[in-house]
């Protein structure tokens, strides 16, 4: 029997040799080996438990999830329009050369990305700002906290619809605010109202998540940073921003997945006019209502791939180690 | 460097609560002063004043004759160490060190050589680019050290340091901040629930308890006169024996036989709202066996016999734990020392701690003969919780005329 180098092959080999029976002269290196990896039938056991316990979940995200990106993928090599279904055939990349040299999908994406950027950057500092009133409060904080995740709490449909009417000129509250133009009509105006609506909606998730991350900062290094001479936005800056690191990176990776898929506000509140349609509209209207599954299929796959860029380089390139671990980036 | 006084400080929560009461304090330039008490009195309320973490309710603080109450913390030119350490964990130790002299905005040569000067005294040069994840809890401690005196405060205010040390490394530790306090002459506040911390560091301890001072003194001052019931029985360990004796005759009725009680005490009880019952206290080292015990040595005590419960020797003595019948004294001030230690089981009947020479033959089981030193006790009236037997802040024992 040779001897394995892994401890899931030395599994394997004590596996074997406890089929075969124990030989006479067992070599003295592989009793050493053994005795590194012990594995019991107990160990055993506790892993094939581990297996079926994560077997049902896996199964269901297989389902669920792997057995729709697959097909997608697959739609989107073909040229598959449901209006003219005989001309079904495979063309290979051919759907992804006509989106990404469309101006349309580029548009679309450019709003996307104004949408992503701005949303964050301002849902970040306003929901720090929340996260550290909800933290501070001592008085009623249960109402403040209530109060302040109500605009989460509301359908973001719901939402849009309020603004939407809010915005309609003759009977919004608010359409009058910037003379009596009609500001859903114009592009600017109207990416500004459609971030405006994210951001209201959004701000509290993000407080909530910044929160959690609040409560990683021990009261002790506060006092401490005052004590070693720190004004109040010092001890912000230098102590509580980099132990809370982790926790930003988090609620800044969940919502930028959530802006870049940004969908029911633009829906309701301009229904992509004045090119203010996001990816995630374009493939709607390519999908759904072009019946284009071919040209769809390519949009949402596109998004999947930029979603998945954007995690890769927020876990890999911004670095999600906690702090103190030597092997973050500065040593 | 300077001195600190605590005027009438007292400290309110807006509930209502008073954790500190009217404390009076005034630590010398260079002083190293230890508040100590059981939790919830109040020493680390004092020691956040101080810091100006907490407001203060009412009174004055002044630090180096300067009124401080108003300003804040790094405005105030103290150093603090704090039991969790609370080192930046994003930083190295150089880093977590340079802190404060970052912030007091010093040339990066001069922070430099300051850093690598402490790092020296507490021998860290060899860990200055790691971080603190990757330090044991010893070397965190230095780092917090190191921290404080960096800059060369005016005081530094210690909130239990070592407490989060394993039992060798706080010995060990003890002599470092003691041998660090007196090298570099600062006045430092220190605040443990240890006593034997406080009895070895402290050249004053302050013994608080429900948020006001109970006394204040050099350990050895506060070991052999305590002003009240509670110092008695906090400072020392093992801890004071405490018996209820009862005022008969002109005599003592305890468990240990009729105490005599000399002039002085006798005045005292003659009052007609002096109390009937009193607390005997008794130190375990204030016993000996009978048959160890000169003639003339024995003239000053008397002598007593009970069963033996428990032996342990320690090589230069032995602990010997007596059962004795009789009453178990019982006061506030008792019931409250016995709930910090967390000894709420004591069996039946009072047990006596002694502490007996190495010699003695003593064995458990038996019934043994033993002695002890009349002017070393003392007696606590338990309504009150003070000790008659003082006289002019010195305790004279129950004989004395």
């Amino acid at each position: 029997m040779s001897i394995n180098v892994t401890p899931a092959g030395a599994d394997v080999s004590a596996a074997a040799e406890h089929g075969t029976g124990r030989h006479a002269a067992v070599p003295a290196q592989r009793a050493r080996r053994r005795a590194k990896t012990p594995l019991s039938e107990n160990k055993k056991a506790e892993r094939r438990l581990g297996w079926l316990l994560c077997a049902p979940a896996a199964l269901v995200m297989v389902l669920v999830t792997a057995y729709p990106i697959v097909y997608s993928v697959w739609l989107s090599l073909q040229r598959f329009d449901l209006r003219f279904p005989d001309q079904r055939e495979f063309v290979g990349l051919e759907n992804y050369a006509t989106v990404l040299t469309n101006e349309f999908w580029w548009t679309a994406f450019g709003v996307t990305m104004l949408i992503t950027v701005v949303t964050v950057a301002v849902e970040l500092v306003l929901g720090m700002g929340l996260a550290l009133i909800m933290h501070r409060t001592l008085v009623g904080r249960g109402i403040v906290r209530t109060a302040a995740l109500i605009p989460y709490g509301i359908v973001t449909v719901v939402a849009a619809f309020s603004w939407r009417y809010a915005w309609t000129p003759g009977t919004g509250y608010l359409a009058n605010l910037f003379g009596d133009g009609a500001p859903l009509t114009e592009r600017a105006s109207s990416l500004a109202i459609i971030m405006l609506a994210e951001i209201w909606k959004t701000t509290p998730f993000m407080a909530l998540l910044l929160m959690a991350g609040l409560a990683l900062v021990p009261e002790d290094l506060l006092k401490a940073a005052s004590t070693d001479g720190a004004t109040a936005w010092q001890r912000f800056t230098k102590v509580m921003l980099p132990v809370m690191k982790p926790a930003i990176l988090v609620a800044l990776l969940f919502r930028t997945l959530d802006a870049f898929r940004v969908f029911d506000n633009i829906f309701v509140l301009t229904a992509g006019g004045n090119e203010t349609s996001s990816v995630s509209m374009l493939a709607y209207n390519n999908l759904i209502r072009g019946l284009n599954l071919g040209i769809g299929s390519t949009m949402s796959v596109l998004i999947f791939l930029t979603v998945a860029i954007i995690a890769f380089v927020f876990v890999k390139l911004f670095g999600t180690a906690a702090p103190g671990s030597d092997d973050g980036e500065r040593r | 460097m300077a001195d600190i006084v605590l005027d009438k400080v007292s400290k309110r929560f807006p509930d209502g609560t008073a954790a500190v009461r009217d404390v009076d304090l005034e630590i010398a330039d260079g002083e190293f002063v230890i508040l100590v008490g059981p939790s919830g009195c109040g020493k680390s309320t004092t020691l956040n004043m101080i810091a100006g973490l907490e407001d203060i309710s009412s009174g004055e603080l002044r630090i180096g004759g300067q009124r401080v109450n108003d300003k804040a913390p790094r405005d105030r030119d103290i150093a603090m160490v704090f039991q969790s350490y609370a080192l930046y964990p994003n930083m190295t130790v150089r880093e977590n060190m340079a802190f404060p002299l970052r912030l007091a905005k010093l040339d990066k040569q001069t922070i430099d050589s300051k850093v690598e000067e402490a790092a020296k005294v507490l021998e860290l040069t060899s860990l200055l680019d790691r971080k603190p994840a990757n330090l044991s809890g010893g070397q965190r401690q230095r780092v917090a050290m190191g921290r404080a005196i960096v800059r060369q405060p005016k005081a530094f205010l210690m909130d239990e340091p070592l407490s989060n040390l394993d039992a060798k490394l706080r010995v060990q530790m003890r002599t470092v901040v003691s041998r660090l306090q007196k090298q570099l002459g600062t006045t430092t506040v220190y605040v443990t629930h240890d006593q034997t911390e406080a009895m070895t560091l402290g050249d004053r301890v302050v013994i608080m308890r429900g948020g006001a001072i109970q006394q204040v003194g050099p350990p050895q001052e506060l070991y052999d006169h305590p002003r009240n019931l509670f110092v008695a029985g906090f400072i020392g360990s093992p801890s004071m024996n405490f018996l209820h004796a009862a005022v008969e005759d002109g005599k003592l009725r305890t468990a240990l036989g009729d105490v005599p009680i000399g002039e002085r005490i006798r005045r005292q009880l003659e009052g007609a709202d002096a109390p009937r019952e009193l607390i005997l206290g008794v130190r375990p080292e204030h016993f000996e066996d009978a048959e160890l015990v000169d003639d003339d040595t024995r003239r000053r005590g008397m002598e007593f016999t009970a069963p033996v419960d428990i032996v342990e020797s320690m090589g230069s003595d032995k602990y010997v734990y007596f059962t004795v019948d009789g009453q178990r004294a019982s006061a506030a001030e008792l019931e409250e020392l016995a709930a910090d230690a967390g000894a709420d089981f004591s069996g039946g009947g009072a047990s006596l701690v002694t502490r007996l020479s190495a010699e003695s033959s003593v064995r458990e089981g038996e019934d043994r003969r033993v002695w002890f030193n009349l002017e070393k006790i003392h007696l606590f009236d338990p309504s009150t919780g003070h000790n008659l037997t003082l006289h002019e802040g010195r305790s004279g024992g129950a004989l004395a005329d």
